[in-house]
């Protein structure tokens, strides 16, 4: 068993992050990821990180502005928090040597953004997320961090007292990917989940393979609550092929939107009479959807994004890497064709409950990045508002579960006397299959053996080892069965198909049939490759599960939420709720099924209330 | 052969428990067995009849799986669309054909370095090539010059150790006295730095170098782009550069290269290796005639 004080699961910039603050604060700590820290998706990242640097600018009117973005269901404290340590945050990056863009005078640049009061979004070209990565993992190295790298952790060691609030958590289980290894990782002081997106619940999504939300499908097997699942955003231009995204700049610059009798249907079909194109994103792409679905699509698929009339010199000078996405990934010339592009899932708002300073309810387990939601983007993100939650959220988690001093949160985790009780219409039975009541225990699936309640910490971990092994043991023994790539496309395909943009309730309940039978057949799922060396079919068989448990709590949420706010739209239910809806979605998973609760937004921050108002531009 | 597998498939650490290793290599052998006779089941399985398709043939190395200890190539028949990418086709043999077809890939969109692979005999990313624009037969293979773990992915140890050993990270000599304030840096700097950043350690460049083939030593053309990414930062200070010349001087650094730009032919992030290594040549020469 591999033992340290802290435990950082994920090596993205959040996990990075993480990792640097618990050292600095004297922890030792080690990642385990599985993928080599520079290969996770921040490095995708491309427009920038909201700062409030500049004179004229303040954090107080960036946190206005995120506020309103979140269609008010973000939580004031936390979007506070972001806001104020954000610019020393990125001064800090600075410090570590990022390459930002910069200014004449030397200082690093800023661009205006959607839905920002200021332009104070700082970029370092159109790479934002490559750079951030890099310095941070730069950092990783130089402080001598201890790296386990293409190690999968498959499963968290948690104690199970009958109240999640009562639990603690002591490791994870890991699996090393060449060796076929299967370890124990013990934390003496915490484990913070760092593990990304879950773009791949979607078929088509700008987010990478191994972005299949483990983190938050562990947590929330292990009895830890989810929140505003179903505040997913979809992005309206992404390459049809591969999910690319074409960044907005293109429209900025003034691209446009042609359907297949090649009309401005922003305009002329009137979704958006006054910002056409630049609406925001999920105006344009329930737009765009709606051209294909009422027939007008090119080849029934996409839409056209055609910005030839800009000239080849100023495509060069502003949009040459855009040129070469579109020639690389989709085998187009920008320059003398329209470019395909239709919506793709983009960003998941919710994820794992947590305060503001990254704690979960569960005694020693931190969720920090796209994993989490503290919450600061609600049902809305703004663009650049992702990256510094990486670090802000980061750097307190990190020095939290090290010991770090910090003052009492305002945000609650976990049930209290505020929360309501929802109920769930499901046309279909949830959760866990074939569960009889003995076999239940806190992350779903196992019994606990009998007196559990009083393992030692190594104990917990060396219970989650064995339950592990057990599960590859039976993965691989399985002599045939179904592949899981067949489950896993089922589940995109509904997902896709369902609960996107657009959301009626009886397509809803369609899907979580759907989900319900890809459950089913994921019972007889096995993993045909029996090696032991770098044996992806197991990982991805594992990662299965996870979209699957995902997948289903989206849907929830879309189903319980009958109200339209931010990047959630109801066909029944087109209007904002304020008296009903100023409240959280949370799904707890119990005795092996979602059980769904609320708990109220909290609009109250440091020194003033934010009163909802109509997120118009 | 472009390709290195390892002497003798290592199986030494679970000699330690015979029963558990003789059980596990029969499950292997009767498992393998069975995955070799569903492939030709499912290899007829989709109809591909009358649909534009393309054949691949893919490199194949397990060193547990009996059938697979001796590297072979399999062919995959792949329904062809435009915008179709390496890394798409295969995908999806993968995913139709053989579910144990195994290689790196994740942002699918050239920014993680996972899947730099050896198509049709030269280094490029997987996702970044279009199928479309390749001659067939389609041929794919891992990295040369690396030992291969399995499939299509090698082990990127002896490159990371590379990447780390030229201190691969920001150092200044002194950082601004006020905690809020930026280190002031010209526009003319950072274009100067900017390609030399966009590395995203796919290890392309080393795998076609002949220097660094025939010495395991050289530090490659990657990690001395990083070396070249931080000297060259005019906000480090004269002290660390000094080391970081130093660093890349040493037997193993920039004299080694003879400008074959193999490496800058293939970097797919279009950054002027050779052009990096010779400028730190010149740098050095210079801070030499400094102590003069
Ligand atoms: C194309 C694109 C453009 C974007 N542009 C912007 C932008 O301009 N500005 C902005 O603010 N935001 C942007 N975002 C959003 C932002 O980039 C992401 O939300 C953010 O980078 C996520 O970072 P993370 O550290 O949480 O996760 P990631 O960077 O995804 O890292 C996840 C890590 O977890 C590890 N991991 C996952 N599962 C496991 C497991 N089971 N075991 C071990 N390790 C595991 C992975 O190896 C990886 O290291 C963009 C997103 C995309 C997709
Ligand atoms: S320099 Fe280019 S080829 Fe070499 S590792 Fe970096 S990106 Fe890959
Ligand atoms: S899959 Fe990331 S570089 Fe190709």
């Amino acid at each position: 068993m591999h033992e340290h004080d802290v435990i950082v699961v994920g090596a993205g910039g959040a996990g990075l992050r993480a990792a640097i603050a618990a050292q600095e604060e004297g922890a030792d700590v080690a990642m385990v990821t599985k993928l080599h820290p520079v290969r996770s998706h921040t490095g995708a990242a491309e427009g920038g990180i909201n700062a409030a640097l500049r004179e004229g600018d303040s954090w107080e009117d960036h946190a206005y502005d995120t506020m309103k973005g979140s269609d008010y269901l973000g939580d004031a404290p936390a979007v506070e928090t972001l806001c104020q340590d954000s610019p020393e945050e990125v001064i800090q990056l600075e410090h570590w040597g990022m390459a930002f863009s910069r200014d004449d005078d030397g200082r690093v640049s800023q661009r205006p953004f959607g839905g920002l009061s200021f332009p104070r979004t700082t970029y370092a070209g159109a790479e934002t997320g490559h750079h951030l990565l890099h310095t941070l993992y730069e950092q990783v190295v130089k402080r001598g961090i201890e790296v386990y790298d293409e190690w999968y952790v498959s499963d968290l060691a948690v104690t199970d007292a009958d109240d999640p609030e009562n639990r603690e958590c002591h490791g994870v289980v890991a699996y090393d990917i060449k060796s076929g290894e299967l370890s124990g990782f013990k934390a003496r002081d915490g484990v913070v989940l760092a593990t990304g997106g879950p773009g791949q619940v979607y078929d088509h999504t700008t987010n990478a393979v191994a972005n299949t939300g483990d983190g938050v499908a562990m947590a929330y097997r292990a009895g830890v609550p989810i929140e505003d699942m179903e505040m997913i955003q979809f992005h309206p231009t992404t390459l049809p092929s591969t999910g690319v995204l074409i960044s907005e700049g293109v429209r900025g610059e003034g691209g446009i939107l042609l359907n297949d009798d090649n009309e401005r249907f922003m305009f002329e079909h009137g979704y958006a009479n006054n910002a056409g194109e630049l609406a925001s994103r999920d105006v344009v792409s329930r737009a765009e959807l709606t051209e294909i679905n009422e027939g007008r699509g090119i080849e029934d698929e996409y839409i056209d994004l055609d910005m030839r009339h800009l000239g080849e010199e100023r495509i060069t000078d502003r949009l040459e890497n855009i040129l070469h996405l579109a020639e690389d990934f989709e085998g187009v010339d920008g320059l003398t064709e329209p470019m395909p592009v239709k919506p793709g899932q983009h960003y998941a708002m919710g994820g794992v409950e947590t305060n503001e300073h990254g704690e979960t309810c569960v005694s020693g387990l931190y969720a920090v990045g796209e994993c989490a939601c503290a919450s600061v983007h609600g049902s809305n993100r703004l663009g650049g508002n992702a990256l510094p939650e990486l670090i802000v959220f980061g750097a307190r988690a990190g020095k939290h579960a090290a010991g770090g001093e910090f003052e009492p949160a305002r945000i609650t985790v976990g049930e209290t006397g505020d929360s309501e009780i929802g109920s769930i219409d499901s046309p279909v039975q949830l959760g866990e299959v074939g569960l009889t009541r003995d076999d239940v225990a806190a992350d779903g699936g196992t019994a606990a053996a009998p007196g559990s309640s009083t393992l030692s910490p190594a104990e917990t971990v060396d219970r989650a080892v064995e339950r592990e092994r057990a599960r590859v043991d039976r993965l691989l023994n399985k002599e045939e069965g179904v592949n899981h790539a067949s489950v896993r496309a089922d589940v995109q395909k509904t997902m896709t198909q369902n609960v996107n943009v657009f959301r009626e309730e009886e397509n809803l309940k369609d899907a979580l049939a759907d989900i319900r039978v890809a459950r089913e057949r994921y019972q007889d799922v096995y993993v045909s490759d029996p090696s032991r060396t770098f044996n992806t079919d197991l990982i991805h068989t594992i990662e299965t599960r996870n979209v699957l448990d995902l997948a289903e709590a989206i849907t929830l949420g879309a189903l319980a939420r009958d109200e339209f706010r931010g990047a959630h739209w109801r066909k029944e239910h087109q209007e904002r709720k304020d008296d009903e809806w100023l409240k959280h979605t949370m799904l707890t998973w119990t005795d092996g099924e979602p059980r769904l609760w609320y708990k109220p937004v909290v609009l109250e921050g440091e020194s003033k209330t934010y009163e909802p108002k109509s997120r118009s531009y | 052969m472009s390709t290195q597998v390892p002497k003798e498939p290592e199986t030494e650490e679970v000699e330690t428990d015979p029963v558990v290793k003789s059980a596990q290599d029969r499950r292997i052998r009767e498992k393998a067995e069975r995955t070799a006779r569903e492939r030709v089941k499912t290899d007829e399985a989709p109809d591909l009849e009358g649909e534009d398709t393309r054949v691949i043939k893919v490199f194949r190395y397990d060193p547990e799986v009996p059938e697979k200890q001796e590297p072979r190539f399999d062919e995959f028949h792949v329904p062809f669309d435009k915008g179709m990418t390496v890394l798409d086709a295969l995908m999806y043999a993968r995913d139709t054909y053989d579910s144990s077809l195994t290689f790196r890939h994740s942002c699918r969109q050239a920014v993680c370095g996972s899947d730099a692979l050896f198509v049709n005999g030269s280094q490029r990313l997987g996702c970044q090539t279009q199928l479309g624009d390749l001659d067939e037969p389609i041929r794919i293979e891992p990295l040369p010059h690396q030992d291969v773990v399995k499939d299509l992915v090698v082990d990127m140890q002896h490159f990371y150790e590379q990447m780390e050993a030229v201190d691969p990270f920001f150092d200044p000599d002194d950082l601004p006295a006020d905690e809020m304030a930026e280190q002031a840096q010209t526009r003319a700097n950072r274009e100067k730095i900017k390609m030399s950043t966009r590395c995203i350690w796919c290890g392309a460049c080393m795998s076609s170098c002949n220097i660094a083939a025939g010495n395991n030593d050289y530090l490659g053309p990657a990690a001395i782009n990083k070396a070249y990414r931080f000297a060259m930062d005019e906000r480090e200070g004269s002290d660390k550069k000094r080391e970081r010349i130093e660093i890349i001087e040493r037997e193993n650094g920039v004299w080694r290269c003879q400008t074959q730009f193999s490496c800058t032919e293939v970097c797919p992030k279009d950054i002027p290796l050779t052009e990096h290594i010779q400028a730190l040549k010149r740098e050095a020469v210079k801070e030499n005639l400094k102590f003069w």
